[in-house]
């Protein structure tokens, strides 16, 4: 299991499992954008935490992950916070 | 006990009088775009070329091995690549059933040069008709559920298995709305969701993205077909789907359908529609061993005293050609009885794209409304020699240049669902 998510890691996932255009990427300032704002729904973000659970071992309660993951940077931060915890 | 009827419902306004609409009140619903994908190719102009060719999309199924089941047969959508029609964005959330009724309807919208985005949100609806809905998504995920357990099922098996779920999807990618619906009742649903279409276009809205599609082809989906004892085991793709041949041994499946834009006559401007849908009535088949006739015969009668036409004025039935024998015969009964012994051409061009289900009715229509455009009767392929019993006027051997004003298309769906639409150009 990765001790570590990038946003490359988080880009993978989404094209793969959740849906993303091929010509757009999660750096830059829509790294800080809202998930809902680049017209993700609720169920798009359960898929995603669903997946980060899998391919990272961390846990995320549904009402987390829409808390939580709201951009692809606090995405990325939540996961590697959950991940440094569990480290110690 | 429910009340034992057999009733054939015509439709509940304009009965007979679809034609004035001034006179009588109703709007006239006409189809003013088609898109297809089918076995017969993706689009309009690719599938009308195989029609005319007798180019047929059967072969041994490509998406899975079929080795190991009895029915190893198919019509498949040659070369659908979901890429080329559904963004990256929206990709993994659908089931190639919803892909493919996308293309289908992208298609359609720009044939009809309709813009939705142009119109009112709430006068343009979508009814679409599914009987398998998103069976290989849902296979996916049940693999999912049963290796790896149920935290591992995806979150969009929630939306993508579900027989709305096109229209459901094809709503929001328009911008559609209006009364939206989908029909579940197998082979009739196709027409059904035209005749639905017409009931909201006589209410008031605007425009609905009717038709249908099926995309059914992995083991869950044809093992579920399997079940119903009608499907063909004969492997061999010219003899295996030969409706109402002596040697007729059931049907194959396919993939694949068509979506039919159909819309407020009164509101077309310069645009010029396929045709009307001019009658449309839809029954019900008695339980089996009750001793009475099949829906058929009465709904064709329905749908032709909808339309108020009489028999002698139909150019060209486009039959429900369910390949087993006794079905073949029944149809065949039905026909003679409304249209005299061989008193109406008859043509079965599904014998290219094997039974589409949902998508059989629907791509019917278009086919139907492509004949007229171009007063072409379309054969039927891989039939040969008429059973005896189906004493019909089956256009065999090659298309017949023929004028055509009126089509009756014709659909029988597993459980006894049974529809027929009457098509009409000026």
């Amino acid at each position: 299991m990765p001790k570590h998510i990038t946003i490359d890691d988080l880009t993978e996932i989404m094209r793969s499992s959740i849906g993303l255009d091929d010509d757009v990427e999660l750096t830059g300032d829509r790294s800080e954008m809202d998930f809902a704002d680049m017209g993700y729904d609720s169920l798009a973000l359960i898929e995603l935490a669903s997946q980060l659970q899998h391919r990272f071992g961390v846990k995320i309660s549904d009402d987390e992950a829409l808390e939580r993951l709201r951009s692809p940077h606090t995405a990325v931060s939540y996961v590697n916070e959950q991940l440094a915890g569990q480290a110690v | 006990m429910p009340p034992e009827t057999d009733d054939v419902r015509p439709a509940e306004t304009g009965k007979g009088q679809s034609v004035t609409m001034n006179a009588s009140g109703v709007r006239n619903a006409v189809i003013t775009g088609i898109g297809v994908v089918a076995p017969t190719g993706i689009g309009t102009d690719a599938h009308w070329q195989a029609v005319l060719r007798g180019k047929s999309g059967i072969g041994r199924i490509t998406r899975f091995d079929p080795a190991s089941y009895p029915v190893r047969l198919a019509g498949q959508v040659p070369g659908f690549v979901a890429r080329d029609h559904v963004s990256g964005r929206l990709l993994p959330q659908m089931d190639v059933w919803t892909h493919m009724s996308i293309a289908a309807a992208d298609a359609a919208l720009a044939d009809a040069d309709v813009n939705p985005a142009a119109r009112p949100e709430y006068d343009m609806a979508v009814v679409t008709a599914s009987s398998s809905g998103g069976t290989e998504f849902g296979q996916q995920e049940m693999v999912r559920l049963y290796q790896e357990g149920p935290s591992r099922v995806g979150a969009y098996q929630s939306i993508a298995w579900f027989y709305a779920a096109t229209t459901g999807q094809l709503a929001i990618r328009y911008g559609m709305r209006g009364p939206c619906g989908v029909v579940c009742n197998e082979q009739a649903g196709g027409l059904d969701s035209l005749g639905h279409a017409r009931r909201l276009i006589r209410s008031g809205t605007g425009l609905v993205v009717a038709g249908g599609l099926d995309a059914s082809l992995c083991p869950y989906g044809l093992t579920a077909q399997l079940t119903n004892g009608r499907i063909s085991t004969v492997d061999d793709p010219d003899g295996a789907y030969v409706p109402f041949d002596a040697s007729a041994s059931g049907y194959l499946p396919g993939e694949g359908g068509a979506i039919l834009i159909v819309e407020d006559e009164e509101a077309l401007g310069d645009r010029i529609p396929y045709g009307r849908i001019a009658g449309y009535a839809s029954g019900i088949d008695p339980a089996p061993g009750r001793g009475r006739p099949r829906a058929l015969g009465r709904v064709i009668r329905g749908a032709l005293a909808d339309a108020g036409i009489a028999p002698r004025d139909v150019d060209v039935v486009f039959a429900d050609a369910m390949g087993t024998p006794e079905d073949d015969r029944d149809e065949a009964a039905a026909l003679a009885e409304v249209f005299g012994a061989r008193g109406v051409p008859v043509t079965a061009p599904k014998t290219l794209t094997g039974r589409l289900y949902a998508g059989g009715g629907a791509l019917d229509v278009a086919t139907a409304l492509l004949a007229m455009r171009h007063n072409v009767l379309p054969h039927t392929t891989a039939t040969t020699q008429l059973a005896p019993g189906c004493e019909i006027d089956l256009v065999l051997g090659d298309p017949r240049q023929r004028r055509l004003h009126t089509a009756v298309v014709v659909v029988r769906g597993h459980g006894g669902f049974t529809a027929a639409v009457v098509l009409q150009r000026d």
